[in-house]
């Protein structure tokens, strides 16, 4: 393996032959270089795309802090090169490095993945091989680091098992100390067996290779609440190519793994990464809360990230003010799912315009609801505004909207947008949602004249110059949500409803119209409710050279259709169809702790066109409460936003409470 | 206020070209809580003007960079507060005062001397036989994005430096005046030499007195 130094010589060979060669060197501000002698632990996390993506991860930079606050261990990081590097390092062998030290992946103890979104599967095969790490779990041993995933994706892992030799559900805050806990007692007592003393002072790098057990490793990572690991698991077929189940091969894992919360939302990170190049967000992101108790159906994030916990204004103020000194970025993107929803909303956007006053900056707060409330919020922001101002109804049909479970009328757009344009924005742009099972054309038709009328309302409040973006994305049933049942709209289809979308929009020419090309919703739509088959078939893609499948540029859609042939499977059969009621689903032994009869009871509610509310409002008692009842109980009070628990304990104070055979049942 | 200073560009932030670089100090000056002057107009941009660009994979000793603030502020403040708000890779080494009506610093530029360290090993008496006749020779002509010029105007001087390590680099003084622009490629490829195997840091700037 090379050395860190070899390396940097052969990187200045070639860097200037590539794009952008700031994204390969590190020595960004904020960027932690730890003593690699002085770490039991080595942790490298890895955003699967370019830096230029990859650098601004909130996910990976919460890792990245709780691991470089402990004395006995390191993170660094690593993204996906471009492809005009990749062919580089490997004409001239070198594996891929971390920035920071850079070390060569395969030196590190741990590789963390986080897999946002499912478009990133080909390219961490390609990672792990430019690294010189077998590509399948199977294949590696002891001189070779442990590979974990965490991230939205991995509430179905299921496509990647093959690759990932275990995966954490949920949150990472605690579970990651809890594996590299795991890892170094048991590296620990390896080194005790059998290393005299003497050695041990200048063990770390030269004695870990021989000195643990891989497996005795895993069995014990296994064991971590919220840690999947795939191997000890094995999954059986019907003849219809669904599963029939999926049941531990051991005795001591779980038959159910549950997702990991933190019951309080730590500190946010401040200290973001300030790159030296430009790359595609250069702002800092302070989370004011996690989860959202809206209950849209089609939407994964509001499902898994229950339950709602909020920050105070003043913890996120000073962030946000602590992140904009230490990174003097220009831009403050305040995250949740869905802003208006936060309980002081209003004092946090006063508290925000009084502190940055006077100062550069823009401040962007996302996800608003349809209302004038959300106009008056934004105009509290105005002296940080940026361009426009995003709506999402997603739907513009009654009929849909009750499907959805995304209820805004039509007046309330209208008013609303009319508002916008009186009050001086002079760009909206509204987000909508084709291709639910349900969708007639006369649904994609009323997004049309939903879009004419607010234009016309706009030009008659405000005259001739505003203008309209819209955009229209392609739903894809998401696991671990209501309509996990349901198929995904066809090629035709879709191409049909995006047809009617630009004949008839594009004539204004101050809409414009964007929209997904069926290609990525169908290559999302096979991987996100993928079985355990489907790793061959993202194995082999990418072996035909599919990789960096959420760019345009590097579209491999032959690639996909070849590799599905070649192990006999009918993507069909992952999109188009629709699941059995009784059917058992491949991340049926994954829950993201809503359980599956809630959310089967929702899907027929949405056949039914009726609406749930907030359960701010009434707890539905989809899962998290009886799930964490213990840890609502001892963190009560009002920054978890589902009811307390008062009944006494049942389980001894553990983390997760749920006993691991209480399987869900469809059907209550 | 107008400030001037100079300062190194080693390691990773050789990689960092010219446009990022003044976003770079942009937002070190609003870590450091100094108060940047900013144009006025619908775009404002900082006032911020660097001496002159350095090519990327170069490093440096002394790029010069000069900054408009809002406000009086003593030199010594400048320098201590930027200490702790610029990335490794880049160290202040002088900050000054100029007079506000002092022509824009660009333009002041005369030329800029270079150290090119050569990672392989040489014939150092070769080298210095054809550094000799280079320097000899009436003009140079070389063509460059499809122009033709006289390169050995441009070179000042040229030397051959056998450094503390034993190791042989040359070091040159190119013109860098507006339109007279001498690069070290040039140069290296006039001695057959390959840029890929050399490491180049600018270590001076001239400027008109
Ligand atoms: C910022 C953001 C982006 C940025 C990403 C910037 C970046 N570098 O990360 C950009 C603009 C690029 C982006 C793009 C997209 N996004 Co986006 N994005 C978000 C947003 C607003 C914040 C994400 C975030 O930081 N969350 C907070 C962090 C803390 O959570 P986290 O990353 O999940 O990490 C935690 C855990 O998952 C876990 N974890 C994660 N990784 C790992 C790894 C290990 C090893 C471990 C142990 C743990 C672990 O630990 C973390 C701490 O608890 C979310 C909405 C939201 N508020 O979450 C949407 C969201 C994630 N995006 C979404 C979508 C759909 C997209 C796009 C596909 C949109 C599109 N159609 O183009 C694209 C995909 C990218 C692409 N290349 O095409 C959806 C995902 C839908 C879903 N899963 O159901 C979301 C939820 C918004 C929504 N409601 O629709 N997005
Ligand atoms: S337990 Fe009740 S309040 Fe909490 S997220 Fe579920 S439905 Fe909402």
């Amino acid at each position: 393996m090379l050395t860190p130094e070899q390396i940097e010589t052969k990187l200045d060979h070639i860097l200037l032959q590539v794009q952008k060669p700031g994204r390969y060197v590190g020595g960004e501000l904020n960027s932690i270089t730890k003593d690699w002698n002085k770490a039991h632990t080595r942790v490298a996390l890895v955003f699967p795309d370019v830096y230029d993506i990859g650098v601004s991860n909130v996910g990976l930079k919460i890792l990245y802090d709780q691991i470089n606050q402990r004395d006995d261990a390191l993170a660094e990081r690593a993204y996906a090169p471009w492809v005009d590097m990749e062919a580089l390092m490997r004409e001239h062998g070198i594996p891929l490095y971390a920035l920071e030290s850079k070390q060569p992946l395969a030196c590190f103890d741990l590789i963390g993945f986080t897999l946002p979104y499912e478009t990133l599967y080909t390219n961490t095969l390609n990672i792990l091989d430019l690294a010189g790490i077998p590509v399948r779990s199977a294949d590696r041993d002891e001189t070779h680091p442990i590979i974990i995933a965490g991230g939205h994706s991995a509430t179905n892992p299921e496509p990647m098992h093959a690759f990932i030799d275990a995966f954490a559900i949920g949150e990472g805050e605690e579970i990651i100390h809890d594996i590299i806990n795991t890892i170094q007692k048991v590296k620990g007592l390896a080194l005790t067996r059998s290393v005299s003393k003497s050695q041990r002072s200048k063990v770390n790098k030269d004695l870990r290779p021989s000195t643990f057990d891989r497996e005795a490793l895993l069995r014990e990572l296994a064991q971590i609440p919220g840690v999947y690991v795939p191997k000890f698991y094995e999954t059986t077929y019907l003849e219809d190519g669904t599963v029939a189940h999926t049941q531990p091969i051991i005795p001591e894992v779980p038959k159910l793994v549950n997702k990991r919360i933190v019951a309080k939302l730590p500190p946010p990170p401040v200290k973001f990464i300030v790159p030296n190049i430009e790359v595609v967000h250069n702002r800092v992101s302070v989370e004011i809360m996690r989860g959202c108790t809206r209950g849209c159906r089609f939407c994964q994030a509001g499902m898994i990230t229950r339950p709602v916990r909020e920050r105070s204004v003043q913890e996120v103020v000073d962030a946000a003010d602590a992140a904009v000194r230490s990174t003097g970025f220009e831009e403050l993107a305040l995250m949740s799912l869905s802003s208006s929803d936060y309980t002081y909303v209003n004092e946090l956007v006063d508290a925000i315009s009084k502190r940055f006053e006077g100062r550069k900056l823009t401040v962007s707060l996302p996800s608003l609801r349809i209302e004038s409330v959300s106009i008056d919020l934004m105009d509290k922001l105005k002296q940080h505004r940026s361009g426009g101002f995003t709506l999402a109804p997603e739907a513009a049909s009654e009929r849909m909207r009750r499907i959805i479970n995304k209820f805004i009328p039509d007046e309330d757009i209208i008013n609303t947008t009319r508002d916008i344009y009186t009050r001086g924005w002079k760009t909206i742009k509204l987000y909508f949602m084709i291709g639910h099972p349900s969708e007639t054309i006369e649904d994609v038709q009323a997004i049309v004249y939903l879009c004419k009328r607010i234009i016309d309302e706009g030009r008659k409040a405000a005259g001739w110059k505003i203008k309209l973006n819209v955009g229209v994305s392609t739903f894809v049933p998401k696991p671990q949500t209501p309509f996990q049942w349901v198929a995904c709209d066809t090629r035709e289809n879709i191409l049909e409803k995006q047809t009617l979308l630009k004949r008839q929009l594009l004539k204004d020419k101050n809409i414009k119209l964007s929209w997904t090309k069926p290609e990525d919703t169908l290559l999302e739509a096979w991987l996100t409710r993928g079985d355990r088959r489907m790793a061959e078939v993202i194995y082999s893609a990418w072996k035909n050279g599919a990789k960096f499948d959420a760019w345009d540029e590097a579209k491999k859609q032959e690639a996909w259709l070849s590799a599905f042939e070649e192990h006999g499977l009918d993507p069909a059969f992952y999109t188009h169809r629709q699941r059995r009621t009784d059917e058992v689903f491949p991340w049926e032994h994954i829950t993201a702790a809503v359980r599956k009869n809630f959310l089967f009871q929702d899907f027929r509610q949405s056949l039914e066109g009726q609406i749930r509310v907030d359960c701010r409002l009434n707890c539905f008692a989809c899962g998290i409460l009886p799930t964490f009842a213990n840890l609502r109980r001892e963190n009560p009070g009002e920054g978890w936003k589902c009811p307390d628990v008062k009944s006494p304990a049942t389980v001894t104070s553990n983390q997760v409470s749920v006993l691991s055979d209480q399987l869900p049942v469809v059907g209550d | 206020m107008r400030a001037r200073i100079t300062f190194t560009k080693q390691g990773a932030l050789r990689y960092t070209g010219h446009l990022d670089l003044h976003r770079l100090w942009e937002r070190a000056m609003r870590r450091a809580d100094l108060p940047l002057s900013y144009s006025q107009g619908f775009h404002p941009q900082p006032k911020i003007s660097i001496a002159a660009a350095l090519p990327l994979g170069f490093s440096s000793r002394a790029e010069v960079v000069d900054v408009r603030f809002n406000e009086e502020i003593s030199t010594e403040e400048i320098a201590s507060r930027l200490k702790d708000n610029l990335p490794v890779n880049i160290k202040v080494t002088k900050v000054e005062g100029v007079d506000e009506r002092a022509p824009a610093l660009q333009t002041q530029v005369l030329s800029a001397t270079y150290d090119v360290h050569l990672t392989e090993p040489v014939d150092k008496s070769d080298l210095t036989r054809k550094v000799g006749e280079l320097m000899m020779s009436e003009s140079l002509p070389r063509e460059r994005r499809g122009k033709s010029y006289d390169l050995r105007p441009l070179i000042e001087t040229l030397n051959v430096v056998t450094e503390a390590n034993g190791k042989v680099s040359l070091r040159m003084t190119l013109s860098a005046r507006d339109g007279a622009t001498g690069r070290p490629e040039e140069v290296l490829n006039m001695l057959d030499i390959e840029p890929e195997y050399t490491s180049v840091e600018r270590t001076r700037l001239i400027f008109q007195a």
